[in-house]
């Protein structure tokens, strides 16, 4: 099969495009896992969360998906914050985060789903928005706006992360809680309000990451799975934590899906994440920029 | 001794398994069977997820991935060449028993939540494998003709009942396993990984020879019990091979039950499956998942020693008022 160039080139810019929004769903298990070691695999149930209550709020009201996302982040947060105070209670606390609290999240994860299924059936929805149907062309390369729209606001909410994390003086107590938390600790801060501010903020960016998400493609409520490994092997191949690192795996992880895709199929795009995962556990565990 | 309580354990389990049977012979109800079987089928999948999660701590959320793993071996046998089912079992087990150990190797060098997170996806890319594997059905999905009785040294026996001893058998094995594991070296050797894996290593215990055989046994013990299920199914589809259910169950019914020992999965798998049975009945299946889920919540927070834990404070208070 002769591979011809505006194909490959087309593939190599949407698959640029996804890696961003992927980028965007890691942000929040970044920060939960990479920086403060929980292990949230229930994230992508809170981003197909978002994806609902954008759909739900757009149907009803005819806001823009992304706007109720930022509307959201307040009460994405608070929901962040009191999952961290029953998980800090019931098994951090007490040490047995290791296989109660992952069952805990397990429960959390199956829960969500199955009550929005309950809610809303399982048909695939999807929102309404100026941007959805257009796209731009650019020499030989189509960037469908649906594409790109989500593409540049998740690299805005990544921005606006990073800056958070290293230049507000909450970001750095966030930074130094996942470097050690004992010295914190014996400097009289209090990890644990640290942490619960940081697990807040992680489930608050599903919020925009889920709005993001029905703008990309329908929803419905098991889509969230393919997301997990997703979102873990971009975070452990991003390095655990670094932003820089999660946003250049992201978009390795979305230029190989997208290549995937074109050249063998989408039903095989799922499968790339895992073997990504695995090569990065077998072979560089650190990640891409670990030392 | 121990050997001797083992089989005197495995014939008091026979003969409660045979008592059932017998029941349902008698009074030809065939629901009964189809309702226990799947109780069983609980009762290997939470066993079998115990010995990898419950002794040595270590989460497999891929129940559903080794599940249907099993399945689909028996599935491709089935259009390769057909064999008995004690033989799909057999190359069910050795399959998913394979399987565990590549898992287990890739992954728990390294933290434990890795090989949690690493369980968790498998499940998504062998569904994505076998959706794309016309073989044995694709998406579509494949049909099982189950023959509807069994010629057997010129006894005829009922299909279904021939499932139901089968597994009957299988939860037999598994339990009187992990009866035998709780009390040799090994089960030793395993609770040292769960309580400070750091200190046990130290020690010099092997803590990688021995995960690693937790996650062989416990993968195969999970491929053993999707081995059957083409058959009792009928018509197998990845969406169902693979559903979150088999996955949720098998953490859930251990935790429920207690996961220190061989009791409490088996209580779990019998009041939680016999519930779930009720419930799919009487009011729908999405609601009994959605109970299964937040029991598991529950349990997690409230009684973290499960059922099991809940008795035995409620002993240790009443000896000491």
């Amino acid at each position: 099969m002769d591979i011809s160039f505006d194909l490959l080139l087309n593939a190599i810019a949407a698959g640029l495009l996804l890696g961003g929004f992927y980028a965007a769903v890691t942000a929040g298990v970044s920060i939960s896992f990479g920086m403060l070691d929980i292990v949230n695999i229930a994230h992508p149930a809170f981003v197909i969360l978002g994806s609902y209550l954008a759909y739900f709020i757009n149907i009803n009201f005819g806001v823009d998906p992304i706007l109720v996302s930022i509307l959201m982040l307040p009460v994405f947060y608070a929901l962040g914050t009191a999952v961290y105070q029953v998980y800090y209670l019931s098994f951090e606390k007490r040490g047995q985060e290791s296989l109660r609290g992952l069952a805990f999240f397990f429960g959390l994860l199956f829960v969500t789903e199955v009550t929005l299924i309950l809610v809303f059936g399982v048909d695939y929805r999807y929102v309404e928005a100026a941007y959805i149907g257009p796209s731009i062309h650019i020499g030989l390369v189509d960037l469908p706006l649906r594409m790109l729209v989500p593409c540049v606001s998740a690299l805005a909410l990544f921005g606006a992360i990073e800056l958070f994390i290293t230049r507000t003086f909450a970001g750095r107590a966030i930074m130094a809680v996942s470097q050690d938390q004992l010295a914190l600790q014996l400097m009289a801060a209090d990890p644990i309000r640290i942490k619960r501010i940081a697990f807040g903020i992680s489930i608050a960016t599903a919020a925009v990451a889920g709005a993001l998400l029905i703008i990309i493609q329908p929803v419905e409520p098991s889509v969230g799975r393919e997301y997990i490994g997703r979102v873990f092997a971009i975070c452990v191949l991003g390095g655990l934590g670094s932003m820089p690192g999660t946003l250049i795996a992201a978009m390795l992880l979305g230029i190989v899906e997208s290549l995937t895709s074109t050249f063998y199929g989408p039903s095989w795009a799922p499968a790339v994440s895992f073997g990504f995962l695995l090569l990065t556990l077998a072979f560089r565990p650190a990640g891409l920029l670990g030392r | 001794m121990n050997r001797v309580n083992t089989a005197k354990f495995s014939l008091i389990a026979i003969a409660i398994g045979a008592a059932v049977m017998a029941f349902a012979h008698w009074f030809h109800v065939d629901y009964l069977f189809f309702a226990s079987y799947t109780i069983l089928q609980f009762i290997v999948l939470g066993t079998a997820w115990n010995i990898l999660g419950g002794y040595c701590g270590y989460v497999n959320f891929g129940s559903a991935a080794f599940f249907a793993m099993g399945a689909y071996s028996s599935v491709f046998m089935h259009k390769f060449y057909p064999l008995p089912i004690p033989v799909l079992i057999l190359i069910g087990a050795i399959v998913c028993g394979i399987a565990g150990l590549g898992m287990g190797y890739l992954t728990l060098r390294l933290r434990g939540s890795f090989f949690a997170i690493a369980t968790l996806a498998l499940a998504v890319v062998l569904q994505t494998l076998v959706v794309n594997w016309e073989y044995v059905g694709g998406s579509r999905g494949a049909y099982i003709i189950r023959p509807e009785n069994l010629e057997f040294a010129g006894i005829t026996i009922n299909y279904i009942e021939y499932l139901f001893a089968l597994m009957l058998a299988l939860a037999v094995i598994a339990l009187a396993t992990a009866r035998v594991i709780e009390r040799s070296q090994l089960g030793f050797g395993f609770a040292t990984i769960r309580d400070d894996e750091l200190a046990a290593e130290a020690c010099g215990v092997p803590t990688l020879r021995l995960k690693l055989i937790a996650t062989t046994l416990s993968g195969a013990f999970m491929g053993m019990a999707g081995a059957p299920f083409p058959y009792y199914i009928g018509y197998l589809q990845p969406s169902s091979a693979f559903g979150l259910e088999y996955a949720v169950n098998s953490i859930a019914m251990p935790m429920i039950g207690g996961t220190t020992s061989w009791v409490g999965p088996l209580i779990g798998a019998i009041l939680l499956g016999s519930a779930q049975q009720y419930a799919t009945v009487t009011i729908s299946s999405a609601v009994n998942l959605l109970i299964v889920g937040l029991m598991l919540v529950a349990f997690v927070i409230i009684a973290p020693n499960g059922l099991i834990g809940l008795v035995q404070e409620h002993l240790r208070a009443r000896r000491k008022p």
